[in-house]
């Protein structure tokens, strides 16, 4: 399984997230400079954390107009997985992929530190190595993690099991503690907390190695039945 | 020249923390009476060419300027300002 990481100006998890997925997870994974337009030829799609263009204008605003995100449209029509987290998963809403937006942390600061998160939906490509309503220890980092969408967007999300993550003790105002969100499909998954940060016991935990060995063992069973 | 002026307000029941924190201080300060505090952004930007401004800059702030989940946006349009 060959896993891309998109890399932007501002960028600073790539290195965790190719590290998570080559070396945590023992697949293929290759950085991609945000200028290569094309995403040919991966099974699998990381957007990863860190503060694309500064963020300037709005968290992941000026990343969403790129020609690479274009390209990351067709590949999600396509079903292609694509995971976004922390920055990553503020392109994915600002790109139109997921719904909703981030705003502030309510308590204005940026918040560093291990959360526990309760995996709500466990059928989904992502997820799948979980147990539903398992409690996951994961390390968050952000300033503007605040979920927000309005009544209608937030009846939907719940109507379709799309809430995927939530937080035990929401640390930044998020509506319904929302940590991580699934479009309808099933293939876009963005999340603020790192899953990428807690694949080996030396970093503190473990719990998110679950998520990439969810995507792995997932495309070996539609790789068998697509053979 | 034309001088275009957008202004960009967060959408009423959108939490404003940075609003929340400024109205603090200014009741530390002895502003009592301030209540409800709202920050949000100027961008301001000139056009040498008078060719469908209006329609652009729509397209602009629906496109990139402001985020429809949870801003708002107005703009004025002044033609003919010399620099």
């Amino acid at each position: 399984m060959k896993f891309a990481v998109i890399v932007f100006p501002g960028s600073n998890c790539d290195r965790d997230m190719y590290y998570a997925a080559k070396d945590a997870l023992g697949a293929e994974a290759e950085l991609v400079w945000y200028q290569d337009s094309s995403l040919e030829g991966y099974d699998a799609i990381l957007l990863p954390g860190g503060f694309s263009y500064g963020d300037y204008l709005r968290c992941g605003a000026i990343a969403s107009t790129s020609e690479i995100v274009k390209s990351l449209h067709r590949e999600a029509d396509r079903g292609t997985p694509i995971l976004g987290v922390c920055n990553g998963f503020q392109i994915l809403l600002e790109s139109g992929l997921l719904p909703g937006a981030l705003l502030r942390n309510k308590g204005l600061k940026f918040l560093c530190h291990h959360e526990h998160l309760v995996v709500r939906n466990n059928q989904t490509l992502f997820t799948s190595e979980y147990e539903k309503g398992q409690m996951i220890s994961i390390p968050i980092a952000h300033g503007e993690g605040n979920y927000f969408c309005d009544p209608t967007t937030l009846a939907q999300l719940k109507a379709n099991n799309q809430i995927v993550f939530t937080y035990q003790n929401n640390p930044n105002g998020s509506v319904e503690d929302i940590a991580g969100i699934v479009n309808e499909k099933g293939n876009v998954l963005g999340m603020m907390p790192h899953p990428e940060r807690a694949t080996e016991a030396i970093l503190g935990s473990e719990d998110g190695l679950n998520l990439f060995k969810s995507m792995l063992v997932n495309w070996r069973e539609s790789y068998v039945t697509n053979a | 020249m034309i001088k275009v002026n957008i202004h960009i307000t967060l959408k009423e029941g959108v939490l404003d923390p940075q609003g929340k924190a400024i109205e603090g201080s200014l009741n530390t300060l002895g502003y009592q009476g301030v209540e409800d505090v709202r920050v949000g952004k100027l961008i301001e930007m000139t056009f040498s060419d008078s060719e469908q401004v209006t329609e652009q800059v729509e397209q602009m702030c629906q496109k990139l300027l402001a985020n429809p989940v949870i801003e708002n946006y107005s703009y004025t349009i002044e033609e003919g300002v010399v620099q």
